[in-house]
């Protein structure tokens, strides 16, 4: 490569299918907003006193944004990952006594007319030094307990910071960086157990009201999950099929002599009988020590343990620790209450909005739930519903479909990278973007319980929108330097 | 660098994460908004209709109990202007008795946004308020074959009297502001102003409740969604008590008429104003209905202002009335003893100053200055504070800052917090006030010395002079005067059963009493001396740059059980013994005896038809 590190080699190289759809999404949020907070017959789209024209001058500063940074040198930004993490950290940490308290939220730095919310700017900053660490020299996760430690501090620090700023919906999109962990090394194990975790959870949640054998009927398919998981990991984990088989007839042995006990009228108490099903298995599995791969085993052990402690300390967690809020949403999500006055008021209109809309939509500006002001925060975190009534099924799978090929296309252009430096990053970026879309689509939809965070690109608000331009556009300009990098 | 092959196979696991969920996403959306057709039912913009029931608002009643605002229905025709489909635009006019012009004109007014901000052509608008009950009446039978068109019911105020308007106040209908300013408010709401209307809004207005109803394809009404499950039954508004005697308060508009300034009367022991009087006054009805824009305009432009309530917003130099309070300081200061006397020369003669008096004996002590109104007593007594204390007070200015720091206490200088808007807090200069207009100890007690007899930078509300008169009657507390006894339900705020404490000792208050006493007894309040009310009193004639003097009194009665404490001022209407003694003292007698005595009825009578306004320094243009 001839051409140094000038524009036009940047706007040769960038990645402008990232652009183009980045573009396309920013071009159907203000759309979206514009709807979202039509009102009056005679607004227009450009007045500034609109949600709509402010969002356009948001989206000119970010397009700017995004302009000074492909201008910058890439090296600037593995060169000083660290400070401007830092820098972010003390931002954070400032605003949590400076910020004025906005609906409960200490988050918002007022500055003059605007508000940012450094949460969102923390993002990229995050991500640099996160990539950063796994490019030091001879660095690699698996290597020590350290690698893992300094990782994980990178990642929680901001979590600790933001949840003080009491805004926990930001704080839980960090959680998506161990998207990033997993890529990078960490065990498949760690995420298996998280996804089964929220399995357990919901199960034990949602099923409490059936008693089967004196114990609610959702503790009774944990208990069965936990036999079948501890046969699956013997067979497909440590390898052992003869041992696998044996707890396996061990397993439907107990369970076929329990139904028949209940058949004939026997009580038999389900916690005792589980408990002790379950520990004579571990038992044979300590016994199996001596003839397998120990390690493994003991993972195995561990994990079953570690199931059945999880399963008791469901309900503490829930009744104890959640707030009542959190414990309503999460019953709403479930399905389990159908609180339409309070908690489920949001999720219950929004699903009006967007099953209203049907497959082509009301037509652009004639939804009239969200014209009605029906959904609240329509034109922030609510903003997918407008989509839903007015552009129905068509509109809403256009836009997914864009985000897909965005996440899918950032995950390309990741493992293009020729550095670890650049792929980590990309990693990152990818995992917020996944966390966003899943999490807010989902709650808009009645999947996921409400937690308060934008739709990329899309919600009102300058500091999410910016802060995700930083985080894709440092990404772009990573990815257009990718060919100099041969050079070295 | 080494690529490791095993890891980067991972990147299927994540990208097939994604994937899934964007595919379960777009499965349970076809499921909501292909498949599933509730959603499409329960959205249709035509299927409910959100009417807000209105609840009554609390009624007003005086502290004996009667009547005085209370509600009478209307009712408003609303328009949906998206549902309005075709209809015999002339039959509407006709029932409605407008005509077709006045129609399309009301129709443009109301999509005109300069004119109306909140228009939007999905939610309910007005198209004509107030109409009457046999209008309502005829439209209700056609209302079918007008989509779009609703009525909906408001309520309006009555008033059973033509008095007290401004204690009262009124409502009218909420702008943008108080929209911004308070979530409960839609456009088209009612939202007290002026008067304890407006202090007592939250109580009075109580809570708006929703009736979801259930429409078909057609705009009718269906029936109550889910039975009425999810509506919300208004909670009506509280009813408040006045303290006010609306009787009294009725006479001394009576007696203020053709008059300008105020009469504020208290119950000592609780501070609870008996009558508030601002004249020229206004009538509250005026401002109900629809003809209500019109009159608050001419309100506004009256020069008189009628709307500017004298009795707590009025700034007035207090004049002679003044000189209880300046009693009270320099007995608690130790000035001056009962038996301190000053010369008066026909007035206060220092230093080639000279500030004049009128004839009676020389030397003189404190109760008989408070009897004659003697203007060099008191010049001398704070001359004493201010120049003759150095070793007490150290400067001019400390001795200055103590003086104040009393009437501070005695409730001048500051809002009183009485609980109705916009009071004034009068002025009480401080020592900073004076260094800065004359410089640093460039200032003595001569440079100042009207302030002494209430003149000069002095300036109190006829509610505080009145306060002051209640402090004395209690001899030396006060509670925080008050328009509302009760509010039904509610334990009155902590403020207006406290007892406040100025900084001067009992003792000292009953000296004064005494002086105000002799003052009814032989000195310039005679006229006030009831022939069974041991009534005490001052005078207070103050000049004032606008032309004649004002007129002013202070009194309480009975003499040792005090059921009343007044203070009328009257502008430009001369010697305080001239009208405000001549009114105080009917107020009195009215409010105690509830007659006026045979061989007084010729002061009521001059008093009704006195004018005094043509005297004022008010011109009519």
């Amino acid at each position: 490569m001839e051409s140094k590190n000038t524009n036009s080699s940047v706007l040769k190289n960038i990645d402008w299918v990232t652009v183009i759809i980045y573009l396309l999404l920013l071009i159907a949020g203000v759309v979206s907003i514009y709807s979202a907070s039509y009102d009056f017959d005679n607004a227009s789209i450009f007045s500034f006193e609109e949600f709509s024209g402010k969002q356009i001058r948001w989206v000119g500063c970010a397009i700017v944004a995004a302009l000074v940074i492909l201008l910058i040198d890439f090296r600037v930004y593995e060169t000083y990952a660290y400070p401007i993490y830092i820098c972010l950290i003390l931002l954070l940490i400032v605003t949590i006594f400076v910020a004025p308290d906005i609906k409960g939220s200490r988050s918002w730095l007022v500055l003059g007319p605007m508000s940012l919310q450094p949460a969102e700017f923390g993002k990229f900053a995050t991500s640099l030094a996160l990539a950063k660490l796994f490019s030091s020299y001879n660095f690699s996760l698996n290597s020590s307990p350290a690698s893992y430690f300094k990782a994980l501090l990178i990642i929680f620090l901001p979590i600790c910071l933001i949840l003080a700023q009491k805004e926990t919906g930001s704080a839980l999109a960090y959680l998506a960086l161990f998207f990033v962990l997993y890529r990078e090394g960490m065990s498949g194990l760690v995420l298996t157990a998280a996804l089964f975790a929220v399995v357990f959870f919901v199960t034990i949640v949602k099923y409490s009201e059936n008693m089967i054998m004196g114990i609610p009927s959702g503790e009774v398919a944990v208990f069965i999950m936990i036999e079948v998981i501890i046969v699956a990991m013997m067979a497909m984990y440590c390898k052992i099929v003869w041992a696998a088989r044996t707890l396996l007839f061990w397993f439907l042995g107990t369970g076929i002599a329990a139904w028949i006990a209940s058949l004939c009228g026997l009580e038999i108490p389900g916690m005792i009988f589980f408990l002790s099903v379950i520990g004579i298995a571990i038992i044979y599995c300590l016994f199996l020590l001596f003839r397998g791969p120990v390690k493994r085993i003991l993972i195995t052990i561990g994990g079953a343990v570690v199931a059945v402690v999880f399963m008791f300390s469901v309900n503490k967690v829930f009744n104890d620790i959640l707030q009542p809020h959190q414990q309503q949403r999460i019953k709403v999500s479930l399905g389990i209450v159908e609180d339409l006055r309070g908690a489920g008021y949001n999720v219950n209109q929004s699903k009006i909005a967007i099953g209203s809309g049907g497959m082509f939509g009301k037509g652009f500006l004639n939804g009239t739930q969200t014209k009605l002001k029906y959904v609240p925060e329509q034109h922030t975190d609510f903003i997918f519903c407008t989509i839903g009534e007015e552009e129905g099924f068509i509109g809403t799978t256009i836009v997914l479909m864009l985000f897909l090929a965005l996440i899918l296309r950032i995950i390309g252009l990741a493992e293009r990278q020729p550095t670890t430096f650049s792929r980590v990053y990309a990693y990152c970026v990818a995992s917020f973007l996944i966390f966003h879309l899943a999490i807010n689509v989902g709650m808009v939809i009645g999947l996921c319980p409400v937690i308060g965070i934008p739709l990329p690109f899309f919600s009102y608000g300058g500091s999410s929108l910016w802060g995700f331009t930083f985080l894709l556009f440092i990404l772009l300009r990573l990815d257009a330097a990718r060919r100099e990098h041969h050079n070295y | 660098m080494r690529k490791n092959y095993e890891l980067e196979k991972r990147k299927y696991i994540i990208g097939g994460f994604i994937v899934i969920i964007v595919l379960i996403y777009i499965v349970r959306l076809f499921n909501l908004q292909v498949m599933d057709s509730n959603y499409k039912q329960f959205a249709d913009s035509n299927a409910f209709m959100r009417k807000t029931l209105y609840p009554s608002r609390g009624m007003i009643r005086d502290r004996n109990g009667k009547l005085v605002v209370y509600n009478q229905p209307a009712y408003d025709v609303m328009m949906i202007p998206r549902n309005v489909q075709e209809f015999d635009t002339i039959d509407f006019c006709n029932t409605l008795g407008i005509t077709v012009d006045a129609f399309h004109k009301r129709i443009a007014d109301m999509k005109d946004r300069r004119l109306n901000p909140g228009y939007s052509s999905y939610t309910p608008q007005k198209f004509i308020t107030q109409i009457s009950a046999k209008d309502y009446g005829r439209l209700a039978e056609k209302l079918y074959r007008f989509p779009g068109f609703f009525i909906q019911q408001r309520i309006l105020r009555q008033y059973v009297t033509s008095t007290a308007g401004n204690v009262l106040g009124n409502i009218r209908e909420v702008n943008q502001t108080d929209i911004e300013r308070d979530p409960y408010y839609a456009a088209g709401d009612y939202c007290g102003d002026l008067g304890v209307e407006k202090s007592y809004e939250e109580y009075l207005r109580g809570e708006k409740g929703v009736e979801i109803l259930y429409r078909d394809a057609y705009g009718r009404i269906q029936g109550r969604y889910e039975d009425g499950a999810h509506d919300i039954a208004p909670v009506s508004g509280r009813d408040l008590t006045l303290s006010l005697d609306i009787d009294l308060q009725q006479y001394g508009e009576q007696l203020m008429q053709n008059k300008i300034g105020a009469i504020v009367a208290i119950e000592p022991a609780t501070g609870e104003i008996l009558a508030l009087v601002s004249s020229p006054t206004y009538d509250p009805k005026l401002l109900v209905g629809r003809e209500r824009g019109k009159n608050y305009r001419a309100l506004i432009n009256d020069f008189y202002k009628p709307l500017f309530d004298r009795a707590l917003k009025g700034a007035y130099p207090p004049g002679s009335t003044f000189k209880p309070s300046q009693g009270l300081i320099l007995r608690q200061e130790n000035i001056i003893t009962l038996s301190t006397a000053y010369p008066c020369y026909h007035g206060f003669i220092s230093g080639g100053l000279r500030v004049g008096c009128h004839g009676h004996g020389s030397p003189i002590t404190l109760q008989p200055a408070l009897q004659t109104s003697c203007n060099a007593f008191f010049c001398w007594g704070l001359k004493a504070m201010l120049d003759g204390h150095r070793s007490k007070y150290g400067s001019v200015a400390e001795a200055f800052e103590v003086w104040k720091r009393h009437l501070v206490s005695l409730g001048y200088g500051y809002r009183l917090g009485v609980d109705l808007p916009g009071e004034s807090r009068g002025f009480i200069p401080n020592a900073n006030f004076y260094n800065k207009w004359y410089g640093e100890n460039h200032w003595s007690a001569n440079t100042i010395i009207s302030i002494a007899i209430g003149q000069g930078e002095i300036s109190a509300t006829p509610l505080q002079i009145a306060n002051l008169c209640a402090t004395i009657a209690n001899r030396g507390h006060f509670i925080t005067p008050h328009a509302v006894k009760s509010i039904q339900d509610t334990v009155m705020p902590e403020e207006y059963v406290t007892k406040r404490y100025p900084t001067i000792d009992r003792t000292y208050f009953e000296e004064v009493a005494t002086g105000m006493r002799m003052a009814v007894t032989g000195g310039t309040c005679r006229l006030a001396n009831l022939k069974d009310i041991e009534v005490c009193g001052k005078t207070g004639t103050a000049q004032n740059p606008h032309g004649k003097d004002h007129s002013a009194f202070i009194g309480f009665a009975p003499y040792h059980d005090p059921k009343i404490a007044i203070c009328v001022y009257v502008e430009n209407a001369g010697f305080g013994a001239t009208y405000g003694v001549p009114i105080g003292s009917l107020m009195i007698e009215k409010y105690l005896t509830d007659t006026i005595a045979p061989e007084r009825k010729y002061l009521e009578e001059r008093m009704f038809n006195s004018n005094t306004i043509i005297s004022s320094g008010v011109k009519k243009h």
